[in-house]
């Protein structure tokens, strides 16, 4: 009988409201407990490092308070090394996600309609994506190397694509191993756009393209008529996610160049500020502006381009 | 020739180049890597342009799963891999189920908390963990890996079993509620079994987080070399000279092949799964 209202009295004396919130709390809290942990408080405090002067030797004599500073920003940012380093990762970002999602929006467009072998193409198409970074990042390597490569083999004169900083392709000058970086990203994650837009393709109602072909639509049309504006949604959401995953990524680039060649990003140098150089408080340093300028790159996206709130809950 | 029939002319032969282009580039670069494995490095070197090896060998694989240690490596991928995935789940079932069931307060903030880990670079906490785990001279030690690896994945797990469980008829749950089963029983025996592919699918992505992982068993374990990782353990070696590379190709499919096996052999559930959340509003 106590059971029935929401406002009567439990056995120990808790409505059933109150009994439910609190068992959400007690499930949920595992989850809260190590994002708060592993994720939460240890950001707060490379905050609190990028203010310090902190090296691995004297980590133990800084301590939480005290000796606060913007040394280490202002010496970041007085680094040449960085300007092109955050240069790079601009453009290695927005042109590994323009190009990933291009070619991930042509493969889905490809693979729509069915025919003989598509499950195979599409378990192959995905591959690039599945397979570890180191695994594919060693095969770019051994693939693209100018002695034994099969790729150079093909070449009438061998191009050493990963170690070359600038080459000349047509009388023009170009950064040839910031290409192939950038030629990696879009080969790896197109993949992932492929996925995400096949999905939302095979979801539109048909009847919408069906009434365009009796109205008389060319394929181009219809295309650009009645599907890329149903598209353009998913777009934008892998936009943002890519772009951002972009922004920040290490594996692959420190796998196939190590920075070196004109293909230096940020989160390279952090790292080798980190390790190398064991500049704790100038490495964070770096990482909290890097994620400063990610976050306003997001704040312009979404308020001018995505028409705000509603693509966020989209996410 | 009209527009309409021309622009169909063109891309009835258009589509099969473009999918037969896409198929060769990524099917032909894990083709060749299977081929270098099996060949010597003699072979490579004197006839880089050949696709088929003259003579098959197998000794690479048995050097760098031997004399390289990959056997070692293999076993603490394992290890890393399916710790990440019982604690993930055990972590993010309940969380999941409160989520999506229960009224408490702040449930739309540790929404939004989940989103913000998930989008968060992993090279800004890098820092902090290198840092703390230096101090507490844990790094070179498997838990502490297996720790950061959870704290990554379990956000977006409970986001995709959530999505899952919001599916569940309440009514089932309730019928459950009335044939006496507390709540913990409920999930147990009712929700639970109802979930099984979505549950395969935040198994496997917490697999394949674990196992391709590359930063962090990078900062935590490089200089223990008996606690390597495969994935770290392959990018180590690539870099001496002694080594040769149709070794390392053998490490590399040694490295990729569970992780394409696992995928493909639930391909559906976890491809359903990532992108479930693009088609909710």
């Amino acid at each position: 009988m106590t059971t029935a209202g929401g406002g009567r009295l439990t056995r120990r004396g808790r409505t059933l409201q109150q009994q439910e919130a609190r068992a959400g709390l007690v499930l949920i809290s595992p989850t809260l407990l190590i994002t708060l942990v592993v994720v939460v408080a240890p950001l707060l405090w490379a905050i609190m490092l990028a203010f310090q002067d902190a090296r691995l030797i004297n980590i133990r004599r800084t301590g939480l308070f005290g000796n606060y500073t913007l040394e280490n920003f202002s010496y970041v940012i007085s680094e040449p090394g960085f300007w092109s380093a955050l240069l790079n990762t601009l453009l290695y970002t927005i042109a590994g996600t323009a190009l990933s999602i291009v070619i991930g929006l042509v493969a889905a467009l490809a693979l729509r309609g069915a025919f003989k072998g598509r499950t195979l193409v599409r378990a192959s198409i995905l591959i690039p994506y599945v397979a570890p970074v180191v695994a594919v990042a060693f095969l770019w390597e051994v693939m693209l190397n100018p002695q034994f490569g099969i790729v150079n083999t093909w070449l009438s004169e061998p191009i050493a694509f990963l170690t070359q900083a600038r080459g000349s392709f047509l009388g023009l000058q170009v950064p040839v191993a910031l290409l192939t970086v950038i030629a990696f990203e879009a080969w790896r994650y197109f993949p992932f756009a492929f996925l995400f837009i096949l999905a939302r393709l095979q979801a539109l109602p048909g009847e919408l393209e069906e009434a365009a072909v009796v109205d008389g639509a060319t394929p181009t049309q219809r295309f650009r008529y009645v599907i890329m504006p149903q598209l353009w949604r998913v777009v934008a959401l892998l936009a943002v996610l890519r772009f951002v995953f972009t922004f920040t990524k290490f594996d692959d680039v420190y796998l196939l160049t190590g920075g070196g060649a004109g293909t230096e990003v940020v989160s390279v140098r952090v790292y080798n500020f980190l390790t190398a150089r064991d500049d704790i408080g100038a490495s964070a340093a770096q990482a909290i502006v890097l994620a400063v300028v990610l976050v306003v790159f997001l704040a312009v996206y979404l308020r001018f381009f995505a028409g705000g709130e509603r693509d966020q809950r989209s996410l | 020739m009209t527009r309409d029939r021309f622009e169909r002319a063109l891309f009835r032969v258009l589509r099969p180049l473009v999918i037969a282009f896409l198929t060769v580039i990524t099917a032909f670069p894990f083709l060749y890597m299977v081929m270098l494995s099996v060949r010597d490095i003699q072979e490579l070197i004197l006839d880089p342009g050949s696709l088929w090896p003259q003579s098959f060998t197998l000794s690479t694989y048995a050097d760098v799963l031997g004399r390289q240690g990959f056997v070692t490596f293999m076993g603490n991928s394992a290890i890393v891999a399916v710790a990440s995935v019982l604690v993930t789940l055990l972590i993010s079932i309940p969380g999941a189920y409160a989520v999506a069931r229960l009224r408490f307060f702040g449930r739309r903030q540790v929404h939004f908390l989940f989103l913000a880990v998930y989008l968060f670079p992993a090279i800004v906490l890098a820092i902090p963990l290198f840092v703390l785990f230096t101090m507490l001279g844990l790094r070179g030690s498997l838990p502490g890996l297996i720790l950061v690896y959870i704290a990554q994945t379990v956000p977006v797990t409970v986001y995709m079993l959530r999505n899952y469980f919001e599916t569940v008829p309440q009514s089932v749950e309730e019928a459950a509620a009335i044939d006496g089963c507390g709540r913990m029983e409920t999930i147990w025996r009712v929700v639970l079994p109802l979930s099984k592919p979505a549950l395969m699918a935040t198994g496997l992505y917490a697999f394949m987080i674990a196992w391709n992982e590359f930063l962090f068993a990078l900062l935590f374990l490089v200089e223990r070399r008996e606690s390597w990782t495969v994935s770290l353990g392959l990018s180590q070696l690539a870099g001496s000279i002694e080594i040769p590379t149709t070794v390392l190709m053998a490490g590399s499919v040694v490295l990729t092949l569970p992780i394409v096996v696992v995928f493909f052999a639930s391909e559906r559930l976890l491809t359903e799964g990532l992108t479930a959340g693009a088609e909710k509003g």
